[in-house]
């Protein structure tokens, strides 16, 4: 009995058990999300990662071991931000006749959202090394935690920032635009991956092919745009 | 399935060699996903590795997150101590960009489509 305990926790501790606990999270996630007819709040990022910390918090099996396999998971995540070129070039028609209108949307939106992040930080009167790690949280991990790095910000929690962003982002986006009445799926993509980077990606290309690839384009160039902007916007206005 | 992973690691490990090179803050696969894009555009055309695989890649991608999202339980502490504060912060600078964005784009190609 002993034995067999022992044996048990060498298997949980090795790197295939956090693979396999994060695959089995986002299949009981996807389960789920079907069941509820793709209800918003069964988010599969948001489900599937509340699943792996309760099965974590259940076991007593730390965040670093757990990461030993997951870190493998994770790794994976260049090589399918590589991929959002292909669906971007089989939209290559709409992004040339709105070359014009996506440029403008994207100064501003990434304007905004590093200016709203900055007011109400200070407004609220959050800590002031909090205030620097929110300013990159609009886009994808790498580069946040990079930016949140050059500017004084603690780069880990900028991180955190993007994903609770993105999942907002993601669980929001399709309620928020049946609402208002608004059906243009490049529209509805390329705000979803300016605001919520690459798990809004993930999640409006469950709804189209379109809504993805504009969403994979927004992300990629509000990246690029908001490392340049963030360190200009610090120099000035902190 | 291998061609496919061939095109996507050679085209992310280029991003990252032009990154350090040119001491750019971005992660080396965004700047490899334009390469690519880059690529598509001169070709002409989609290799079949990538036109068949890629879309079974990206209808996932959403699992790739996961690991990220369990980062949420080590800075829980703090996440609890800021609160609403924080809560609201963050809803609110992820909504205003992307209403924003929204607008203005649906408005100018509005625009663009009444001039047509």
């Amino acid at each position: 009995m002993m034995m067999a305990a022992t044996t048990l926790a060498k298997i949980a501790s090795s790197p295939m058990a956090g693979i396999f606990i994060t695959l089995l999270a986002y299949k009981l996630a996807i389960l789920l999300n079907k069941r509820c007819h793709g209800h918003p709040l069964t988010n599969t990022v948001l489900v599937g990662s509340l699943i792996v910390i309760t099965l974590l918090l259940l076991s007593g099996i730390s965040y670093e071991r757990y990461m030993e396999g997951g870190r493998f998971i994770l790794l994976l995540l260049g090589p399918a931000t590589v991929a959002l070129a292909v669906p971007l070039y089989h939209n290559l028609p709409k992004l040339r006749r709105a070359a014009g209108p996506l440029a403008i949307a994207l100064c501003l939106g990434a304007l905004a959202g590093i200016l709203t992040a900055l007011y109400l930080g200070q407004g609220l009167d959050l800590p002031h090394n909090v205030v620097l790690s929110l300013l990159p949280r609009s886009v994808t991990t790498p580069i946040a935690m990079g930016v949140s790095e050059a500017i004084g910000g603690i780069p880990a929690l900028s991180a955190t920032f993007v994903i609770v962003s993105g999942i907002l982002g993601a669980v929001l986006v399709k309620p928020l635009f049946t609402w208002l009445g608004w059906r243009d799926d490049m529209v509805l993509g390329f705000a979803t991956g300016l605001a919520a980077h690459g798990i809004g990606t993930a999640r409006v290309f469950q709804l189209s092919e379109t809504a993805g690839a504009f969403a994979g384009l927004a992300m990629g160039l509000n990246g690029l745009l908001t490392a340049v902007l963030v360190p200009l916007v610090v120099s000035w206005l902190m | 399935m291998l061609e496919m992973v061939l095109w996507l690691i050679g085209y992310q490990l280029l991003g990252e060699f032009i990154a350090h090179t040119l001491g750019l803050p971005v992660p080396g696969a965004v700047i490899g996903m334009l390469l690519l894009f880059i690529t598509l555009l001169l070709r002409r055309s989609v290799p079949r590795g990538l036109q068949q695989h890629v879309p079974v890649l990206l209808s996932n991608m959403s699992l790739l997150f996961i690991p990220a999202g369990v980062g949420l339980l080590a800075w829980w502490p703090l996440l609890q101590e800021s609160g609403w504060r924080l809560l609201l912060a963050l809803v609110l600078s992820t909504l205003v960009p992307l209403l924003l964005s929204a607008l203005v784009l649906k408005t100018l190609l509005g625009r663009l489509r009444a001039r047509e």
